[in-house]
């Protein structure tokens, strides 16, 4: 115990300051005022993935250590699509994946935010669309941000995720302010 | 026979060093695998090809035994006739006999008919692998039915689990029987992530498809993109630069470490202690940023390419990642002590999905699962290609084949890596790093064999026309585990399978292709 206690105070707080929004990976302006009204500082993401290759899965991994902090920000991930707010959907969609990302995308409450990874996620990426394969995110749910990369770095991911909801949470004051 | 006699009758197979490669006939196929199972050799993969309606369809399976890797090739003159399976002597060859009907149409003497990698996307008479993409139909949105072996009985219920699991994990379905919190029977279904990597291969041009290899799975994308450019570069004639090869295995041991800290990190957090996901994950981060700054990326995912890396190590970059991989070492012996003396940590790896070495070896549970169950086969050591051979690698191997095992080899085996990339470092040749690759000869085969991190990755490559690909398998280790896995968790308590599942980090998209 003693040593895990001495862990924890040598290391001390590792966490980085968040990075801006990046608004052009923003693909479409629908319900904005409405979602931000609704979620306050409180952010719930379900990822799905949809057929990737795990890669992009590593850095939303990355995500949730003590370098992004994602939680500090007051987002975390959650268990089930009906607690979720956003969707973050990796991969090109397999075909056999389609049902479940449907079913995924109705069980969300409205009003949801679905933000695609990754450049399989963005376009299809090296696997386009086959007999197995749909293809990118947007061929089967709405998308509003897309983020490109093989795989986008955290912070690429963050910045999409913070561009969704079109706030920037740095430095954060008081509760249910509008951002 | 033994098997230097079936050895005498094969030529070498150009890419992996210790490769040997036979065409048999039906009797001789059996008789082969008999051999090759008395002799305790072991099933690395199995796949089908066959480019069309007119060409010839076979049947291949690579064994890796001591003498040697065997890769047996049974041409089938009869399609409708089913080839001899060999699920009897290699259980995991079951799941690959299914997945060679459903991509390619060759059926096996295996009475289990289901389907593997095929759900609702396409019709049971489309042959991904063998038809032009033109004839696809799909069968619409419907969701197939898949036979589950029911377990019936008092109080016997059943849990359906996935595809969509409830973290960040790959998609795929598992059907727990359990009797109380007791796990009598676990049934996966995967091919949930099954994108067509196969098809896609022959679409791409030789020279330029190690990028599709490294998103084969995008953990091992080294340890694949590495394979694939070991078989080109055999089918091609190329030799690569004494540079080129050390850092291939700086990337590799770095992709080794990467994974090793991440598992550690989420085995504790699996196991309660959200301290060591915390810890580990830093650590993770750590290493990933060294990366970045060092060789351009966090994930090597384009590094390895054919004829040698795509870019050079600099002289900066050498400080760096050695003062980094120091740093590393030294935090993961006080994290492993904090491991080691936490008594909830212990008391949840402990004991925990067993599989003795006698189960590891009859149903081939391989690489670092196998090496935590006593199966002591290492590529690096027992085949090494360069720089192996000049840079031994300490096997690192485990008898009790329990979760604390597993943990036990990826500390060690961290450790290892990191001895080894000091020494890469020491020593690294100097010259190119890249040297030119020419198009291979059309129907030149090869195959490439690499020990990732999770274990070996196979790439069987078949050259076409003109710099195209005729027929491309990449074969991850997690083929021979998944079925090990359902075995593990019997008696066990349905809330320690996360942490079953963890101790064994298989890939879903690797298998599914």
């Amino acid at each position: 115990m003693l040593k895990t206690l001495r862990q924890i105070a040598s290391i001390g707080i590792v966490s980085e300051p968040p990075p801006r929004p990046d608004e052009s990976l923003r693909l479409r302006d629908g319900l904005q005022d409405e979602i931000r009204a609704v979620l306050g500082r409180a952010l719930c993401i379900r990822h799905i993935d949809a057929g990737s290759c795990n890669g992009c899965e590593l850095e939303i991994h990355a995500l949730n250590n003590p370098l992004y902090n994602l939680e500090g920000l007051g987002i975390r991930f959650v268990a089930s699509p009906r607690h979720a707010d956003l969707l973050l959907v990796t991969g090109p969609v397999s075909k056999h994946m389609e049902v479940a990302l449907r079913r995924t995308y109705d069980a969300t409450p409205d009003p949801k935010l679905v933000v695609a990874i990754g450049d399989c996620g963005c376009t299809g990426g090296i696997f386009g669309e086959t007999y197995a394969s749909c293809g990118r995110v947007s061929n089967v749910i709405p998308v509003d941000v897309a983020v490109p990369g093989c795989p986008p770095s955290p912070t690429r991911i963050l910045q999409g995720i913070l561009a969704a909801l079109a706030r920037s949470v740095a430095p954060v004051t008081g509760a249910g302010e509008p951002p | 026979m033994p098997l230097r006699v079936w050895s005498a009758l094969s030529e070498l197979q150009p890419g992996a060093p210790g490769l040997r490669a036979l065409t048999v006939s039906e009797d001789q196929w059996r008789r082969a695998a008999q051999d090759m199972a008395a002799a305790g050799g072991r099933l690395v993969a199995l796949w089908a090809s066959g480019e069309d309606e007119r060409t010839v369809p076979t049947v291949h399976a690579a064994f890796v035994a001591d003498p040697g890797g065997l890769v047996l090739t049974l041409p089938i003159a009869d399609r409708d006739a089913p080839y001899p399976g060999i699920e009897d002597l290699f259980p995991a060859a079951a799941r690959m006999q299914r997945a060679m009907a459903d991509l390619s149409g060759v059926h096996s003497t295996d009475p289990d008919t289901r389907p593997w990698l095929r759900h609702a996307a396409w019709p049971q008479t489309f042959r991904p692998l063998i038809d032009p993409p033109s004839l696809a139909t799909t069968i619409g949105l419907a969701i197939d039915s898949y036979g589950f072996v029911r377990v019936e009985g008092d109080g016997v219920h059943e849990i359906a689990v996935g595809p969509v699991h409830a973290g960040t994990i790959e998609p795929g379905h598992f059907r727990f029987s359990v009797v109380g919190e007791k796990v009598l029977r676990l049934e996966e279904r995967l091919g949930y992530v099954h994108k067509g990597i196969e098809r896609r291969f022959t679409q791409l041009p030789v020279l330029e498809a190690h990028g599709l290899a490294a998103r084969v799975s995008g953990d091992s994308a080294v340890a694949f993109s590495w394979a694939y450019c070991q078989a080109l570069e055999g089918i091609a004639d190329a030799e690569i630069p004494p540079r080129a090869a050390w850092l291939r295995a700086l990337y590799l041991e770095l992709e080794r470490v990467a994974n090793h800290l991440g598992d550690l990190g989420a085995l504790g957090n699996d196991a309660g202690f959200a301290f060591g996901l915390a810890q580990f994950s830093r650590l993770k981060e750590q290493l990933l940023r060294a990366s970045h700054e060092a060789l351009g990326q966090r994930y090597l995912l384009d590094a390895v390419v054919p004829g040698g890396t795509r870019r050079d190590l600099g002289r900066v970059g050498i400080p760096l990642l050695r003062r980094c991989l120091r740093e590393i070492e030294h935090e993961v012996l006080t994290l492993r002590l904090i491991y080691d003396e936490h008594e909830g940590v212990r008391d949840r790896f402990t004991g925990a999905g067993t599989v003795t070495s006698e189960l590891a070896a009859r149903l081939g549970l391989t690489g670092l699962a196998g090496r935590a169950s006593a199966q002591a086969f290492d590529l690096r050591v027992d085949l090494p290609c360069e720089p192996y051979k000049q840079l031994p690698v300490n096997k690192i191997v485990r008898s009790d084949g329990d979760v604390a095992a597993r943990v036990a080899v990826r500390f060690d085996e961290l450790h290892e890596s990191c001895r080894l990339m000091q020494r890469i470092l020491d020593s690294l040749p100097g010259g190119p790093h890249l040297a030119p690759v020419r198009v291979p000869a059309d129907g030149a085969v090869g195959t490439g064999l690499i020990e990732g991190w999770r274990g070996p990755v196979l790439v069987a490559l078949e050259a076409g026309p003109a710099g195209s690909i005729r027929r491309c398998h990449p074969h991850d280790p997690s083929w021979l585990n998944w079925p090990v896995l359902e075995h593990a968790i019997i008696g066990n308590i349905v809330p320690d399978f996360p942490l079953i599942n963890k101790s064994f980090n298989l890939s879903y998209s690797g298998h599914d292709l």
